[in-house]
């Protein structure tokens, strides 16, 4: 606790003030340690607004969900009808929702730069394992918030959409069913599954969002940023204790960021103004159709952010699953045969194993599927752990781990592209190769990650002057 | 284990012809007169009178027609029924269960259906633009009409009037071994009320109404987005060169 702080009476009126709440809040404190003496590296690249916008992109979603509840009626009957209330009776009722329908698309870009930054430049590494935990955390969040409101305007892909991932649930063996069932509220997707997914959406997983992106800060300024170059900024400080490779975040990013935040901006008002439906990319055309029970649309498919894990879903085949057996089987006999660990372990390890293959035949491939998707995202929490290479960055990454980054990349976009379009032969061929390489490059992280020689890294930070 | 891949290759391009045969035809561009008062009024009156019987738009309330230069008074005496009020949507009165009897189900509610039925083939304006114009006699239909941009559809050629009667000519070409009809052109079997290019001009104003009614804030929506644009570029500037001050002692 800091010691009461008298102030002279003669000082000015403004000082008085915040010595006043200084003594009672540490708000000096908290402007100090998190903007004015927060100390950031200097060479952070464009990669690095997507933090802030993120956080940006969070309050457009909060305050315009504000405004959206006021008008909109989450009841079966009225749902639909509500939304286009607003986007025409409500006076500015159509730019609220366009923020909000535009927002939602925009968050999943955003946070997905600000992941792929984390990816390349090693930000998960130690000492922010906790920052990485936390934000993954925050994108499983997203997600089910992203899934929930989705179902809100209650058209037909927002009814079809809940009804198919909501069933997925059901393929869970033994508790499958009625898990099911809790989550829906009824034997169909329906006014009660409205209700819930309402109640949800709009205040118990934003609340949980709130708190995690708070301690997302939190973690984030307790050990610094990383950077570009994956060097701890800490190391080299000058004899004042600041380091040498830092700058205030206030007031050097703050202006960064509102240039950042301006071309942000730029970018999203022309998709609000200008393209809103992108190209039904962001809202579905189908989604102008009120929800009807008895009418299945010919193809049902999830909003782009989700795609690459629906395509990782429907890749999961009966064929597909021989091909899993045999990787399974692969992996323990490298396990038993060439690790260093006691003969215990791998006799573990082959008992894991044939329990694992036993059950991967016994059980439909539509479970494993499921287990594939929600695999996925879950296998992002390992990162940290999976990570061997002796550096962080990319930058001194040997040549060839940066091919294997780009093709992680695209193939996240072949997935994602896959994940749009029906199911065919071809496309369910690629998805499983695709399957095979997003796996394999977690997976397999902890020892190709070893390989090929990295280069020297400086002691300091690569920097040119603006 | 060939055998089973030639033939699944083979049932998958039958299939495929056999699919194309009896596909849609591509989407005509509908004309664009977004901004257009006179065709938006003259799409409305269209609206009213021959689509406003069997399908509501009950979102759309008649007195958001101001926004397309009409009066509330031109509203009451030409598009209301005496018994409407003018800030009321556009429902009707029909009965879905006579409608279920009478067309196989309820005709959809028109309000955003342009928006909903934009597609790979091209906007909804350009779906309902091709779609009203694709009617044809067919005798084996309940209604006595079919339509080839939506084929066994329910609603009978509410327009017929205007447009007459056609039929559609086919070539007949080899394709995969088979015999497919493609479709050539149009032959008119009787004239209408209006000729093929007066027909083309009033659908053309109708569908242009019927995207406008789906979003009618759609040209508020680009007028305001351009004073956004503009703002934005200018404070983008201002941005940058701020940035640049305080970063110039950065080395």
């Amino acid at each position: 606790m800091a010691e009461f702080k008298e102030i002279s009476p003669n000082a000015p009126m403004a000082e008085k003030a915040l010595n006043w709440v200084d003594n009672r809040f540490p708000l000096s404190k908290l402007y100090k340690e998190h903007l004015s003496e927060y100390y950031a590296p200097k060479n952070f690249n464009f990669l690095y607004f997507f933090g802030v916008l993120s956080l940006l992109v969070l309050v457009i979603q909060i305050v315009t969900g504000i405004f959206l509840v006021m008008h909109y009626k989450p009841d079966a009957a009225t749902a639909f009808a509500s939304v286009e209330y607003i986007m025409r009776d409500v006076p500015w009722g159509w730019l609220i929702r366009y923020m909000h329908s535009t927002g939602a698309s925009a968050f999943f870009v955003v946070v997905y730069m600000h992941m792929f930054r984390g990816l390349i430049y090693g930000s998960y590494r130690k000492p922010r394992e906790l920052v990485w935990l936390f934000g993954c955390a925050i994108f499983l969040a997203l997600m089910g918030e992203a899934f929930m409101g989705y179902l809100l305007p209650w058209g037909q892909m927002s009814y079809w959409g809940a009804q198919v991932i909501v069933n997925l649930f059901s393929a869970i063996p033994f508790i499958g069913p009625d898990l099911a069932l809790l989550i829906r509220g009824d034997y169909v997707v329906g006014d009660a599954t409205l209700n819930r997914f309402f109640a949800f959406h709009v205040i118990a997983v934003p609340l949980v969002l709130l708190g995690l992106v708070v301690a997302h800060i939190i973690a984030l300024h307790e050990v610094g940023s990383n950077n570009p170059d994956g060097i701890e900024i800490k190391a080299h400080k000058d004899t004042s204790g600041k380091p040498l490779d830092g700058i205030p975040f206030h007031p050097y990013y703050t202006v960064h960021d509102i240039m950042g935040v301006t071309g942000f901006l730029l970018v999203f008002s022309a998709i609000i103004f200008f393209a809103p439906e992108f190209g039904g990319y962001f809202l579905e055309y189908n989604n102008f159709i009120p929800a009807d029970p008895l009418k299945t649309p010919l193809h049902i498919a999830p909003v782009w952010y989700f795609t690459p894990y629906y395509s990782m879903l429907r890749a999961i085949t009966t064929e597909m699953m021989y091909a899993l057996i045999v990787c399974v089987i692969a992996a323990a006999y490298l396990g038993a045969t060439r690790a260093a660990i006691s003969s215990t372990l791998k006799a573990a390890v082959i008992g894991g194993a044939l329990v694992l293959v036993g059950l991967m035949l016994a059980i439909d491939a539509k479970f494993w599927g499921v287990v594939v998707m929600g695999g996925s995202v879950i296998i992002l929490f390992f990162l940290p752990w999976l990570d061997h290479c002796a550096v962080k960055s990319i930058r001194y990454r040997p040549d060839w781990h940066v091919w294997l980054y780009v093709v992680f990349v695209l193939n996240f976009f072949v997935l994602g592209y896959l994940g749009v379009k029906p199911p065919s032969l071809m496309g369910e061929r690629v998805s499983q190769i695709g399957t095979l390489y997003y796996f394999g490059f977690f997976l397999l992280m902890p020892w190709w990650s070893r390989l090929g020689e990295t280069k020297p890294v400086p002691a300091r930070v690569h920097f040119v002057a603006h | 284990m060939k055998k089973i891949i030639l033939s699944l290759l083979i049932s998958m391009f039958t299939s495929w012809s056999a699919f194309a045969a009896t596909d849609t035809i591509p989407w005509d561009k509908a004309p664009n007169k977004i901004n257009d008062l006179g065709a938006l009024q003259n799409g409305a009156k269209l609206f009213v009178n021959y689509c406003l019987n069997c399908h509501a738009a009950a979102y759309m309330r008649f007195n958001r027609l101001t926004d397309i230069g009409l009066t509330e008074q031109q509203i009451k005496d030409n598009l209301l029924f005496t018994t409407d009020k003018v800030g009321e949507t556009m429902k009707i009165a029909m009965d879905p269960r006579q409608a279920k009897d009478w067309f196989g189900g309820t005709p959809p509610d028109l309000t955003v259906i342009a928006r909903s039925r934009s597609g790979h083939g091209g906007t909804g304006a350009d779906y309902i633009y091709t779609y009203l114009r694709t009617y044809y006699r067919d005798p084996e239909k309940a209604t006595g009409w079919n339509n080839l941009a939506f084929p066994n559809v329910g609603m009978p050629h509410v327009l017929w009037e205007l447009q007459g009667e056609r039929k559609p000519l086919y070539d007949t070409v080899m394709s995969h071994g088979h015999e497919a009809k493609v479709f050539k052109g149009w032959q008119q079997v009787s004239a209408g009320k209006l000729s093929p290019a007066e027909y083309d001009a009033a659908v053309g104003d109708l569908v242009n109404y019927m995207q406008w009614m789906s979003e009618p804030a759609q040209s508020m929506r680009v007028k305001v987005g351009v004073w956004v644009m503009i703002f934005l570029l200018i404070f983008m500037f201002i941005a940058w060169r701020l940035n640049a001050a305080f970063w110039k002692d950065i080395r």
